[in-house]
């Protein structure tokens, strides 16, 4: 399914008038929903009249089949599979959007890429400065969505985000990661191996073709992206201005529902996901309330496999985590189940049902 | 040591590549022979310390030196000097002192069979640690020559094989909770495996760590004389023997020549003093990059060479490795809602730890603060009871690694494993289960091998079961792992 002309040319464009897009980043969605030739026009509103803008006028006219073969090209060399908005297969969700990203560049695989977009993907989104709380929760939220066969879409951003596709690859790997330059180059860096690990079972995505670089306008229509192409859209931890309220915000123009994680009303990341709750975002407890959210109440319920087939004495300890007894001390100690604790905990450890973070707190996956 | 006296000018000249201290050793030999009622020859005296080639370093020599000028000057028999050793600095009214190393100079005497050694009476116990050789302790230089003529020979000390006792040693009694970190150091302790201890400020790392060595079983005698050589070498023993097993708690400040030794003339360096014992380092993330990078190497040999200038020295470096940290920039991490680190934070606090070091880590304990329950209680072992088990444990892996180059689990390598390590199913079953769901590495498996036999040892049986890789695998060290612990 390869792009059209038109469409690697839009994306071309957009691209080339990125440091115009970067000045008008508070409103973003409006300027990219403007056609071409609006595009290039406010362009040169912006710009003075003079060689620079005769120039762009002239490339775009000369972009042609020759411009096409080449980004084309390009994406092939990248690794990268290419599906514009002409196309019927591209995501109906995706529609929604006033201005659609023209060519969406898919590395893993775009059949897989298609089957995991199909049915009902969930957004996890929020702070890359999160609480050791938001952490958790993204993670649990995560692997829950994943294990119940639906897909986890996020931005692959350090913080919440991460923890988020590391619980959907520890559920099944069912995770789509929108990137903010080029789905074949991993932004942030510091997330590479992660990135390999979602291309194993997931993909990653973006508007934009090799060589573009991350600005702060292209990690804000990212957003839209995640928030266009999800059934649900879940803010785990965010301040009260904050990217993952943007995000919020996308959701919300597409007509897409919005979730919301509660948290301390003492610490600052869960402002927003608080003032979404009072407008009526869907309370986000567990993985249950997400099922409950895309497909209506009681309509499908959790399926865990790892949680079935769990001894007696497992059970308990899993409790006793969940109730706050967290660390291996605690858990080993006086008031805990004592020295088998070692070895329940590895078991549990083994069937995923608990995972171990920073400082050996030991946190239940679900 | 030669002297030779001439008729000429009176002066006194020392050769022979000797340091400073060599140097000033003319005018402690002469003051000590005058002031000894000796007289001092008015001539030109040439004394030569054979093999020129060879440096000479510190105040050793000087009783020596003053034997041979006497000895020249015909104010005792030659002949007499046949078969002796001496070794101790003079202080200028005559009386020999201490020097450092006399344990290494009685084994160099006994190794080049010379049948008798006169050092200070101070160190006349720690000389005759070695075997088959005559000692002969003296106070001064009048005593040495009539120790040597025979006129006066002092009675044979007494060695002291357990000088130091070990009554302050510090004891598990004083521990309050703390189970799973005991249970660890005993798992440590019993196979030789380095530990690392994380966890926030003021719960106890150091103090646990301190108390590892007492139960550690006892030293034997070859151990002992190796410690007490390097601590004697090194000049920070005196005395008998040392009984009790070494404790270095290098600061974090301490450069790579400090930790495994250097400098000119080479000293050794807090691994080897560590030697037979533990080495404990505080806030590990601290330490200097190249001060740890130069561990590995000593870790992974038990020695270390040190080259200065014409010669090569070697220093034992067996320790056991015990690493302190925090798990985070703030220090409480898994302290609920106390800690205030972002992941990136906790990332880049991580990639301080050298990776090389902690893959040497067998067990992890995260140390968290006792309970007020905990506190209230007994104390849940003491050292004596703990110190028994890892004694039999030991005695087992010693018999099960006979004739091989290892002689705890935590030496075990690759080949060791499969030849002597017996899995059962239900072992084998988990440890590839845990392989599979991508915990361990080719590496990790093997640290959870070993720290199974451990386990497996302390409860008498010599194969690994299910349960002792479950118990191995949730004292495994995965620091660096806060990025990917999903899996």
């Amino acid at each position: 399914m390869p792009a059209c002309d038109a469409c690697l040319r839009r994306t071309w464009l957009v691209e080339r008038v990125s440091g115009y897009l970067e000045f008008h980043r508070n409103r973003i969605d409006d300027v990219l929903s403007l056609e071409d030739g609006p595009l290039i026009d406010s362009w040169q509103e912006k710009c003075e009249r003079g060689p620079a803008q005769r120039e762009l006028a002239r490339e775009y006219q000369q972009f042609g089949t020759a411009g096409a073969e080449f980004a084309r090209m390009r994406a092939e060399v990248a690794g990268l599979e290419l599906l514009c908005r002409c196309e019927a297969a591209y995501p109906q969700r995706l529609r929604r959007l006033f201005g659609p990203p023209a060519v969406l560049h898919v590395a893993g695989g775009l059949d897989r890429f298609l089957e995991l977009a199909a049915d009902d993907p969930v957004a996890i989104v929020g702070t890359r400065r999160p609480t050791m709380y938001g952490t958790d929760v993204a993670a649990v939220l995560g692997r829950g969505v994943s294990v119940s066969g639906l897909c986890v879409v996020s931005g692959m951003a350090i913080g919440v985000d991460a923890a988020a596709h590391r619980g959907a690859l520890a559920g099944g790997g069912r995770t789509i990661a929108v990137l903010p330059g080029c789905a074949a180059e991993v932004y942030p860096k510091a997330n590479r191996r992660l990135y390999d690990q979602i291309l194993r079972s997931g993909v990653a995505v973006s508007e934009l073709g090799p060589g573009a670089a991350v600005r702060k306008w292209t990690l804000l229509a990212r957003n839209r992206i995640i928030a266009a192409l999800s059934e649900l859209t879940i803010v785990v931890q965010g301040k009260s201005r904050s990217g993952a309220l943007h995000t919020a915000q996308a959701a919300r123009n597409v007509g897409s529902r919005l979730g919301a994680v509660p948290g301390s009303v003492l610490v600052a990341q869960s402002e927003g996901p608080h003032e979404l709750l009072r407008q009526r975002a869907v309370l986000i407890r567990n993985p249950q309330d997400v099922l409950d959210a895309v497909f209506g109440d009681g309509n499908r319920a959790l399926l865990d496999p790892s949680r079935n087939g769990l001894r007696e004495e497992q059970r308990a300890l899993l409790d006793a985590i969940r109730s706050g007894a967290d660390t291996l001390a605690a858990l080993a100690g006086s008031g805990g189940v004592g020295a088998d604790a070692l070895i329940l905990l590895a078991e549990l450890e083994l069937a995923g049902c608990v995972r171990r973070a920073t400082g050996g707190r030991y946190v239940v996956t679900a | 040591m030669e002297v030779d006296i001439r008729p000429g000018l009176p002066a006194f000249t020392i050769v022979g590549l000797g340091d400073t201290a060599v140097r000033e050793s003319r005018e402690r030999v002469r003051a000590a022979i005058q002031n000894s009622g000796y007289e001092f020859p008015q001539r030109r005296i040439t004394a030569n310390l054979a093999p020129a080639s060879l440096r000479k370093v510190g105040p050793g020599f000087d009783a020596a030196l003053a034997l041979a000028v006497l000895a020249a000057s015909g104010q005792f028999d030659v002949e007499r000097l046949v078969d002796v050793a001496v070794y101790g600095e003079l202080s200028l009214g005559g009386e020999l002192r201490w020097a450092a190393g006399t344990l290494a100079v009685a084994e160099g005497a006994r190794r080049h069979r010379v049948p008798a050694l006169v050092v200070p009476a101070s160190q006349a116990r720690e000389a005759s640690l070695i075997e088959g050789i005559r000692v002969l302790g003296v106070s001064g230089l009048t005593a040495a020559v009539d120790a040597i003529t025979g006129r006066d020979i002092p009675p044979m000390p007494v060695p002291a094989l357990h000088g130091v006792a070990g009554a302050a040693e510090p004891d598990l009694v004083d521990v309050r909770g703390q189970g799973v970190a005991i249970r660890a150091m005993e798992i440590a302790a019993a196979g030789g495996h380095n530990l690392l201890l994380e966890g926030p400020p003021g719960t106890g790392k150091t103090m646990l760590a301190r108390r590892l060595p007492s139960i550690l079983p006892p030293m034997g005698r070859a151990e002992a004389l190796e410690v007490t050589r390097v601590h004697s070498v090194a000049g920070l023993h005196r005395g008998g023997m040392i009984a009790t097993r070494p404790f270095r708690a290098p600061h974090h400040t301490i450069s790579a020549a400090g930790l495994v030794g250097g400098g000119n003339p080479p000293r050794p360096g807090e691994a080897s003093l560590a030697n037979r014992g533990i080495l404990f380092l505080d806030e590990l993330s601290e330490f200097q990059r190249g001060a740890i990078e130069a561990l590995r190497q000593p870790l992974e040999d038990g020695r270390v060479t040190i080259v200065r200038g014409q010669r090569a020295l070697v220093f034992p470096t067996r320790f056991m490795l015990v690493a302190a940290t925090n798990p985070c920039p703030c220090g409480y991490a898994g302290v609920a809602d106390r800690c205030t680190c972002t992941e990136i934070d906790i990332r880049r606090y991580e990639r301080r730890l050298s990776g090389p070091l902690l893959d040497r880590m067998d067990l992890l304990v995260n140390v968290v603060r006792p309970s007020e329950e905990e506190l209230r209680a007994a104390p849940i072992s003491d050292s004596a009871t703990v110190r028994g088990r890892v004694a039999a444990a030991r005695e087992r892996q010693r018999h099960r690694l006979r004739e091989t180059a290892a002689s705890c689990n935590g030496e075990l390598d690759a080949a060791l494993i499969n030849s002597r390590v017996q899995l059962d199913e239900q072992a084998q079953a988990n440890l590839g289960g845990a392989y599979l769901a991508g915990q361990l590495s080719a590496r990790g498996r093997h640290r959870i091998i070993r720290v199974a036999q451990t386990i497996a040892d302390l409860d008498g049986r010599d194969r690994i079961s299910g349960q002792d890789v479950f118990t191995a695998l949730t004292l495994r060290q995965q620091v660096g792992a806060a990025g990917a612990t999903a899996a």
